[in-house]
């Protein structure tokens, strides 16, 4: 298939696992970023073809996983209600909060929809003015812009019964607070290709210098994501730590300045919640009080639900890197996919649930 | 994933589609009392379902069908069709509902015959719905060579059912020295797969209200009893056959592999995959191993035959893009592992539930 098969070619592949063959003197401990990154390598078994020199730590990028349990709970305080229509993404249904998920909340009768834009979701309000139509808005920078624009043009068109119920997170916070963790091992940053779409790759530049760590925004084919690891290992037998752009035919210096703008006058910074990381200063997006009647959180008051997250699940430290999902005594044993204990587990792009789904070989 | 390219199913030029206007019926759309046993429920079965279903079994409208059956071992099997959306891109739920029995039934190896429909119909289902399923419904039965000899309409209450709810329950001969089972496989075993994967799951999918893209994706629907008769003609030594439907091949080898006690290793580069089908799923995130399909079939033989199973599954027009897709190893038993083309190996598990698509 066009603009997919070229970046799966088998041969281009070999040539560029060769070259970090050749490359790679010693030890280096890399951090893909993103979830869809973690999903190709351990779909493609690039893990299993690198120099064994070279370690893959799966980082914090699935917007599932980092989800905090609270904002589950919300969410299904809100979809149980009776005049709403919840509207999500597929992946978010399945994702347990204190004590059930939005399947059972469907199943009980709650309207709970899969749509495949936020934009759908203000069509169904336009199309059903007697309800409440709420969308789940979650994500990293990626998805910032759609949700944004959601209830932009809610609001143009003065659509009342529509809200988001908003829990997005900031890649570059999250990075920093990784590197400044006191057991830190990530020496390399392969930079999540999708988040610097939007927000182009200036803002990585001071944590490459302040940490002295190779960032290089990455693609997502096997191809992308070797070329990524090559990059950052030239840059770490060299010593340099440059941000340096790998996924050329979608990344621009400055991003996507349209979809700033819109994200920047819809939503503003703010402290967020990582599920198994804690509260990191300045590393979400809530929405600002100009649109607030389209803050869901507020619309239906339920800002007052805290819950704090399970003991036996280690996602955090997985997320941070610490740890593989199969050191967790839990994995496999107490908590699978069909009775996942974190959110690592439940989404499909989760570190715990792409180990469970394909290596459990050894 | 190996792109192909399938010229979708040929519809048969149907000498019928000239008289396939809607009969004249009292009501426009299906009443409850259609379902009620009186004069409605008669009108139903005789300007609908009789000028399409009927044979001489049927005709007799008694309770039930009396039927002469060729010896041998007899093979049974039943399914309900619940589709959303009643019609799709290359078929509806009335085609469906056919074939799916149908191919159930040839999968042991038995040739069908005969199918019984049992329509649930929601009040108020346009009656030009009904009559279109019934129609292909007809075609189809024609075209699996069976025929539908007993049924049975309810019609429930707006609301009760979504739109029309099909069950079918098929029977079929089978001689009796043929024995296919998931439990057969044994190592060094070749799996084939009869054509390119996951057309219909993603049809069905692209088609559903809401998703803002379109496809040229079509569903696979076809009866399979044809591929079966002809590998049939050249083989009894067959260890297992499936049509792939729900949960798509990464489930039917995952029930092989458990069944049998072996292992399956696929090559990733083998796998067919319309380059449309496989589009939609990047999008969505979705993996075309799970998605269902329902005109394909998993047949798994001993090597020797292997390549004249092969040319016999070709031969046959809903089976031209058969490969050899893997084989059976004594390694890691009970799993379903597959080569990457970078050439390591990863788990094929089974699903949990329905894919869903990702965030981002």
């Amino acid at each position: 298939m066009k603009y997919l098969d070229e970046f799966r070619d088998p041969v281009l592949a070999k040539n560029i696992l060769d070259e970090i063959h050749k490359t790679v003197t010693k030890p280096w401990v890399i951090m893909e970023i993103c979830g869809g990154q973690t999903h190709s390598i351990i779909r493609n078994g690039i893990d299993q073809v690198l120099p064994k020199e070279i370690e893959l730590v799966h980082g914090p990028g699935c917007p599932v996983c980092v989800t905090p349990l609270e904002i589950i709970d919300k969410a299904l305080e809100i979809a149980s209600r009776p005049n709403v229509i919840f509207t999500s993404f597929g992946d978010m249904l399945r994702v347990p909060g204190s004590n059930k998920d939005l399947f059972m909340v469907k199943s009980e009768g709650g309207d709970v929809r899969t749509v495949y834009s936020p934009l759908e979701a203000v069509q169904i309000a336009r199309d059903n003015p007697e309800k409440e139509v709420v969308f789940f808005a979650v994500g990293f920078e990626t998805t910032a812009p759609g949700n944004a624009m959601a209830i932009y043009a809610a609001s143009k068109e003065g659509l009342t019964n529509f809200s988001e119920l908003v829990s997005h997170v900031l890649v570059p916070p999250a990075m920093e607070t990784l590197l400044s963790s006191p057991d830190n091992r990530v020496q390399g940053y392969l930079a999540a290709g999708h988040v610097c779409t939007v927000m182009g790759w200036d803002e990585y530049e001071p944590i490459a210098e302040n940490f002295r760590v190779p960032i290089v925004p990455t693609g997502f084919e096997p191809l992308d994501v070797l070329e990524g690891i090559l990059l950052v290992v030239k840059q770490l037998e060299a010593g340099l730590f440059n941000v340096e752009n790998q996924y050329l035919r979608s990344v621009k210096r400055e991003g996507n300045r349209q979809a700033q703008t819109i994200v920047n006058t819809v939503f503003e910074v703010t402290n967020r919640k990582w599920r198994g990381i804690g509260e990191i200063p300045a590393s979400g997006l809530t929405v600002r009080k100009e649109f607030e009647s389209y803050n869901a959180e507020k619309k239906f008051a339920v800002e007052n639900i805290t819950t704090e997250e399970s003991d036996l699940c280690i996602s955090g430290v997985v997320l941070r890197g610490l740890k593989k999902p199969h050191e967790c005594p839990a994995f496999g044993k107490e908590c699978t996919p069909t009775h996942p204990l974190g959110a690592t587990m439940v989404s499909s792009e989760g570190a715990c649930a792409a180990y469970y789904k394909y290596q459990r070989l050894e | 994933m190996k792109n192909i390219k399938t010229t979708n199913i040929q519809k048969r030029n149907n000498p019928l589609s000239v008289s396939c206007s809607v009969p004249i019926m009292d009501h426009d759309t299906v009443q409850l009392a259609h379902g009620a046993g009186g004069r409605l429920s008669a009108d139903l079965i005789d300007k609908i379902f009789l000028p399409r279903f009927g044979n001489e079994t049927l005709n007799k409208l008694e309770d039930q069908a009396t039927l002469n059956l060729p010896p041998g071992k007899l093979a049974f099997s039943t399914d309900s069709f619940v589709v959303d959306p009643i019609f799709f891109p290359g078929g509806n739920i009335g085609e469906l509902a056919i074939y799916g029995t149908v191919n159930d039934v040839a999968m042991s190896g038995a040739t069908p015959l005969y199918i019984s429909v049992a329509f649930i119909l929601e009040e108020g289902l346009p009656m030009k719905d009904l009559h279109r399923i019934v129609v292909s419904m007809e075609i189809a039965a024609e075209k699996a060579g069976v025929q539908i000899v007993t049924g049975d309409t309810k019609v429930v209450n707006k609301g009760s059912c979504d739109k029309i709810f099909i069950n079918t329950t098929g029977i079929g001969i089978l001689p009796e020295d043929v024995y296919i089972s998931a439990s057969n496989l044994q190592p060094g075993d070749k799996i084939i797969l009869s054509g390119t994967v996951a057309d219909h799951g993603m049809a069905v999918m692209t088609s559903r209200e809401g998703l803002s893209f379109q496809t040229r994706v079509k569903s696979d629907t076809a009866p399979l009893n044809g591929i079966v008769k002809n590998i049939l003609e050249i083989t009894k030594d067959i260890r297992a056959m499936r049509d792939p439907t729900r949960g798509g091949v990464a489930t039917t080898l995952n029930e092989f592999a458990a069944a049998s006690n072996v292992g399956i290793q696929l090559y990733d580069s083998n796998i067919p995959v319309n380059p449309d089908v496989e589009g939609a799923c990047e999008i969505l995130g979705i993996d075309p191993l799970y998605v269902a399909n329902e005109g394909k079939m998993i047949v798994v033989v001993p090597a020797y035959i292997a390549g004249d199973v092969l040319k016999a599954v070709q031969k046959v027009e809903f089976g031209k893009d058969a490969v050899i897709i893997g084989e059976v190893t004594d390694s890691h038993p009970g799993m379903v592992v597959i080569k990457t083309p970078l050439g390591a190996n990863r788990i094929v598990d089974m699903p949990i539930g329905e894919q869903l698509p990702r965030i981002c």
